[in-house]
C-alpha cells in the first residue's frame, strides 16, 4: 500500500509540463491525487515519471462571462463548491459537487482531474456534458478543442492523444432563474453513483416548458444525454404524465452489470430518478438534497 | 534525477527541513521522519479519513498527497491542536464530554476534519455535522456520540465569541 518508485516532476508552467509529458516515457500527470493516489498506493498504475501539475497556477481559476464558465484544468473542487459566480451561473453545480466524494476530496479534487480520470459516473463528467462543455486539450503543438459529446472514448477512456494534457473546460450558463435538479442513487452518501442525473429547464411566463436538459450518468462509460426526451418537452406544459414520457428514455440507454447492480437496476434507477429531477426541477424547488 | 528531495515545511508552527523519498506519502513522512504518530494511517485510499490533517488550514487525506507536495506549506496536525497549555481545546474538550471516542483510531481524522468545518460553519445543524464526517470511518461510537461533542463544541465556541 505504498507507491512504486518513481521520477517526481513538479513544472511550474503548463509548456514545462506537456514538454515533459510528450518527451518522457510512462510519464502520468498528477493533478489532485484523489483517483491517482489511491491508485499508486494499490499499484494499479506503475508509471516511471509523475508530472505533479500542483505547481502551476496558470491551471486554475474561474471566469464567467457573456454566458460562459471558463475553468482552469486545476480549478479545485472546493472552489467550485464555493464559488458565488459558479452558483450565480450553474445553480446546480453545488448540488452535484455534494455527492463528490467527501470535504475533504474535493478540498484537494480537481474539475480536470475529475473528466480525465473519466469515472463513469462522476458528477463532474455529467455537469460538463449538461452544459454542453467544451474541453481544451493542450500539446507541443498547440490547443486542441474537444466537445463533450466526443470526450468519452470507452470506459476510462477519454480523447487526449499522446503529449496532450487536458488544461481548461468551458461550460455554457443557461438563462437565470432556471429550474435545475441533481438526482442520484448511491450506496452510502459520498460513494459512486450507481445512477445520477442532471437537469436544467427554462419556462416561459405562461409556465410552458422553452427548453430542457437531461443527462443520466453511471449507466454506460459516460454521461448519456436524453435529446428525444429533451425535444420532446420543448413546448410541452409540464405534467406528470410529460415527465414520465420523458423517464422512458433513461430506462431504453444501454447499461452495464458489475458485481453489485444489475444492468436492469441501474436502468430502472435512471428511470426514476430523471422523474425525479423532472419534477424538482419543474417546481423549482431548491431543496438541497444531500443524503443519498 | 533523484528519487530524494530536501523539502521546508511547517508542522504545528515548528519548522522541518528534512531529505524524503518523492514517493513517501504526508501521513508517512508526519509519522516515520518527523516521528508525529497522532496521524494514523487507515486504509491508504481515501476512504476512512484517518490521515485527515490541514493544509494551510484546509483538510486533506495524508494518504492521498505526497510529502514532497507539503513543501512551503503549513500543516496542522491532531498534536496542534491542543490549548497552548498544552490543555484540551474546546473541540478535544467536547470530544471527552460526550464520549466521542472509544478506541481513537478515527480520532485525529474527526478532530482535523471538524476543526476545519466548525471554522467555516459555526451553528451548523446536525445534518451537516453528518455530511461533514461522512468521509471519517469510527467503527466504535455510532457517531452520534461524534455528532453531539460536535455540536457542544460549535455551542461553547460561538459562547464564547459572543
Amino acid at each position: 500500500m505504498k507507491p512504486p518508485p518513481f521520477v517526481y516532476h513538479d513544472p511550474a508552467t503548463v509548456p514545462e509540463a506537456v514538454d515533459l509529458l510528450s518527451r518522457l516515457d510512462n510519464a502520468l500527470p498528477l493533478a489532485g491525487g484523489q483517483s491517482l493516489m489511491p491508485m499508486l498506493n494499490f499499484r494499479v498504475v506503475a508509471p516511471d515519471h509523475l508530472v505533479d501539475l500542483n505547481r502551476i497556477d496558470a491551471l486554475s481559476g474561474i471566469a464567467i462571462a457573456g454566458g460562459v464558465g471558463r475553468f482552469g484544468a486545476m480549478t479545485r473542487q472546493r472552489d467550485l463548491e464555493f464559488s458565488p459566480d459558479v452558483a450565480r451561473a450553474f445553480p446546480i453545480m453545488q448540488e452535484a459537487l455534494s455527492h463528490v466524494g467527501h470535504r475533504q476530496t474535493r478540498n484537494r479534487g480537481t474539475f480536470g482531474g475529475s473528466l480525465c480520470h473519466l469515472d463513469p459516473s462522476a458528477e463532474l463528467l455529467n455537469m460538463t456534458a449538461l452544459h454542453d462543455g467544451v474541453l481544451t486539450a493542450t500539446s507541443k503543438s498547440g490547443e486542441r478543442k474537444i466537445a463533450s459529446t466526443e470526450w468519452v472514448q470507452g470506459i476510462m477512456t477519454n480523447a487526449l492523444r499522446a503529449g496532450e494534457m487536458l488544461t481548461g473546460i468551458e461550460l455554457r450558463a443557461w438563462m437565470p432563474g432556471h429550474g435545475f435538479a441533481f438526482e442520484e442513487f448511491a450506496r452510502r452518501h459520498g460513494d459512486f453513483a450507481i445512477a445520477a442525473v442532471g437537469c436544467l429547464v427554462v419556462l416561459d411566463a405562461s409556465g410552458t416548458i422553452e427548453k430542457a436538459a437531461l443527462c443520466v450518468s453511471g449507466l454506460g462509460p459516460g454521461p448519456a444525454r436524453l435529446a428525444g426526451a429533451e425535444k420532446l418537452m420543448a413546448g410541452q406544459r409540464p405534467s406528470h404524465e410529460l415527465f414520465r414520457a420523458a423517464a422512458v428514455e433513461a430506462e431504453a440507454l444501454d447499461a452495464v452489470d458489475d458485481a453489485f447492480v444489475t444492468a436492469a437496476y441501474r436502468k430502472h434507477l435512471a428511470r426514476v430518478l430523471t422523474y425525479r429531477a423532472l419534477e424538482r426541477a419543474v417546481a423549482g424547488r431548491a431543496d438541497r438534497r444531500s443524503a443519498a | 534525477m533523484s528519487n530524494r528531495r530536501k523539502i521546508k515545511l511547517t508542522v504545528n508552527g515548528q519548522d522541518y527541513e528534512r531529505e524524503t523519498e518523492t514517493r513517501t506519502t504526508l501521513v508517512d513522512f508526519l509519522r516515520h521522519e518527523l516521528d508525529l504518530t497522532g496521524t494514523h494511517v487507515g486504509c491508504e485510499h481515501g476512504v476512512c479519513g484517518a490521515c485527515t490533517v490541514l493544509v494551510d488550514g484546509i483538510s486533506a487525506r495524508g494518504c492521498l498527497m505526497l510529502a514532497v507536495q507539503a513543501a512551503g506549506k503549513k500543516i496542522t496536525t491532531v498534536e496542534g491542536l491542543a490549548n497552548p497549555d498544552g490543555s484540551l481545546n474546546t473541540l478535544q474538550q467536547a470530544f471527552m464530554d460526550n464520549h466521542g471516542l472509544q478506541c481513537g483510531f478515527c480520532t485525529p481524522g474527526m478532530l482535523t476534519t471538524l476543526t476545519e468545518f466548525l471554522a467555516h460553519n459555526p451553528d451548523p445543524s446536525e445534518t451537516e455535522v453528518r455530511i461533514a464526517i461522512s468521509g471519517n470511518l469510527c467503527r466504535c461510537t455510532g457517531y452520534q456520540s461524534i455528532v453531539a461533542a460536535a455540536l457542544q463544541a460549535a455551542r461553547v465556541m460561538r459562547e464564547g465569541k459572543s
